[in-house]
């Protein structure tokens, strides 16, 4: 299903128990699926236009008077170019702003590198008290979007917006705050986020014909990350491998490797965008032009599973 | 009212003259040429309870240029909302009065401002905001003159009139210098009168900024209009105190000396 249909869906649920939300797109309301709330929401929910530092000053402004303004845009546009008016008007002024970002990292295909946003997440992740959460399929956005809402303060969401399959069951629940266990494991620890969650899923079919039993969980939210479930399973597997769909400076690897520094060193291995720039092409393309594919993430569990043994 | 006025807009230039002396730098030069704007508008216009700052239904004040701090601090402590011996504390550590304004530090200070360009587009939010919440409020933001020169100032301004904020009263403090030199020479904003007209605002040029009545009067006017109001106010930069003035493009942010101090209070009729 599109996760766009899902935010869509979800938002105006939200909107209809919530009179104080309010939705603020620039000029991207059709991509990201939430042009259809303008008409049932004529007055809450508003196009202003390309200009999305505006935008973001202007959801500052509405939440100081007691609105939840949601603002959405293309990650890009969401991280990189309005950095300073997230910073400074909404999370410096302890603002509730919640910031839809659509397109992360290789999922912006063939609007290419001036719209792959690779860095967001390490842009925005030093930024004190915002919250970064990159929902993996349509039920945990779901899940996950009233918690936002009732979580006052800046939140980042990092979504897809076209067809997504489903990893989860209607079922699971998630807490915001939290990380989600997928398989439980001993010889190796992988988390993953994203787009990656499907590949480490598609890895781990083939890891298990080998033998190799891993420990996989979901950290949907990177910002603040679930340091316990991290460092427990390091704990137990000796042996990490993180997967995002995102530069390896700033993001998901970085996070991990923060925690088990400081808390349990452990070898750690990484799939990710290499420090490189963004690029024309599909995902099945761009997964092999960045090493981002589920062979990738076999062989870096069986390089980490090698310094293990070391 | 006109001596009354003057003389409050004398004793907020003490205060301001003693909140940045009280640390030896800071920036005068932008403070003291907005003293009759905030006198005028916290003593004539705004709703506003210093014993309830957060007043349902109030007027807001968004200094943009957010480092006019201390102007706005001494206009609210001298309108209650906190005792005179916190101007001392001006940027000093565990301070509630930070150079810049800080909306969660200070009471009457409704948004944090500083990052220039970013303010202005916030008073936008809360204009529409009101809109929403039909309360009738009247959002008076300030800008400078050269953060004019920030895009995300037009983008504010385009917002405003495409929503019919009427409810947004702004000032352009309009002193013709910024922090490297003179507006004209840097990147002029001329003419401002027609790039806001043109932005279809309602525009109203006050030849005196200094003047209370006449800013007393645009404000009126503004009030009365379906347009959101753009009034430009000509400003001298650190207006009414010798070594500020004289300083020119120098007294954006001026160290000042307790001689300077001394001599400046003197200038404004002494220490009282």
């Amino acid at each position: 299903m599109e996760i766009r249909k899902v935010l869509a869906q979800t938002l105006d649920d939200l909107m209809a128990k919530n009179e104080n939300i309010v939705l603020i797109d620039a000029d991207l309301s059709k991509p990201n699926g939430l042009s259809g709330l303008k008409d049932k929401y004529p007055k809450r929910a508003m196009d202003i236009g390309i200009a999305e530092q505006n935008m973001a000053c202007i959801a500052a402004g509405m939440s100081s008077y007691g609105f939840v303004p949601f603002i959405s845009t293309f990650t890009a546009f969401a991280s990189r170019r309005i950095c300073d008016q997230i910073a400074i008007s909404c999370a410096y002024a302890k603002q509730n702003v919640k910031i839809i970002a659509t397109d992360p990292g290789i999922s912006a295909e063939y609007n290419g590198g001036t719209h792959m946003s690779f860095e967001d997440v390490g842009v925005l992740r030093s930024i004190p008290e915002i919250v970064i959460v990159e929902p993996t399929d349509c039920i945990q956005l779901k899940k996950l979007l009233p918690q936002i809402v009732n979580h006052y303060g800046v939140v980042y969401i990092r979504t897809l917006r076209k067809e997504v399959t489903d990893v989860f069951s209607e079922n699971d629940n998630f807490d915001l705050f939290k990380s989600t266990k997928l398989q439980d494991g001993k010889d190796v620890s992988i988390f993953c986020s994203g787009l990656m969650v499907q590949e480490t899923l598609m890895a781990n079919k083939i890891l298990k014909e080998q033998g190799i039993n891993a420990d996989i969980i979901n950290i949907y939210t990177t910002k603040p990350i679930d340091k316990d479930a991290i460092i427990k399973s390091a704990k137990k597997t000796g042996a990490v491998v993180t997967a995002e769909n995102h530069n390896l400076i700033g993001g998901l690897r970085s996070a991990v490797t923060e925690v088990l520094s400081e808390n349990y060193p452990v070898y750690v291995k990484s799939i990710g965008v290499n420090d490189k720039f963004g690029q024309v092409g599909k995902m099945p393309y761009l997964k092999e032009q960045y090493n981002m594919r589920a062979e990738d993430i076999i062989e870096k569990v069986k390089e980490v599973l090698a310094l293990k043994r070391t | 009212m006109r001596k009354n006025l003057n003389e409050t807009c004398m004793k907020i230039r003490k205060l301001i003259l003693k909140t940045i002396g009280a640390l030896g730098v800071g920036h005068i030069g932008g403070s003291l040429s907005i003293v009759e704007l905030l006198v005028v508008l916290y003593e004539k216009h705004m709703n506003v309870d210093p014993k309830n700052p957060k007043k349902y239904g109030r007027d807001r004040l968004v200094v943009s240029k957010g480092h006019a701090g201390p102007a706005v601090y001494s206009v609210l402590c001298y309108e209650g909302f906190f005792d005179e011996s916190w101007l001392l504390t001006l940027n000093k550590p565990g301070t509630n009065l930070p150079s810049h304004c800080d909306m969660n530090k200070t009471p009457g200070i409704d948004m944090t401002t500083g990052s220039l360009g970013q303010g202005f587009s916030c008073a936008m939010g809360i204009a529409k905001a009101s809109q929403l919440k039909k309360d009738g409020a009247t959002i008076y933001t300030i800008i400078g003159d050269g953060e004019t020169q920030e895009g995300q100032i037009w983008e504010a301004a385009m917002f405003a009139s495409q929503h019919r904020l009427n409810n947004v009263i702004a000032f352009t403090d309009y002193n013709k210098l910024q922090l490297d030199g003179k507006v004209c020479d840097i990147c002029d904003i001329e003419p401002l009168n027609k790039k806001w007209q043109a932005f279809n605002w309602n525009t109203i040029v006050v030849k005196d900024g200094h003047n209370c009545d006449e800013i007393d009067r645009a404000i009126s006017m503004a009030k009365r209009t379906d347009k959101p109001s753009m009034i430009i106010l000509n400003t001298i930069k650190g207006k009414g105190v010798s070594f500020a003035e004289n300083a020119g493009v120098s007294n954006h942010s001026m160290t000042i000396s307790d001689e300077m101090l001394k001599c400046g209070l003197a200038e404004l009729g002494g220490m009282a």
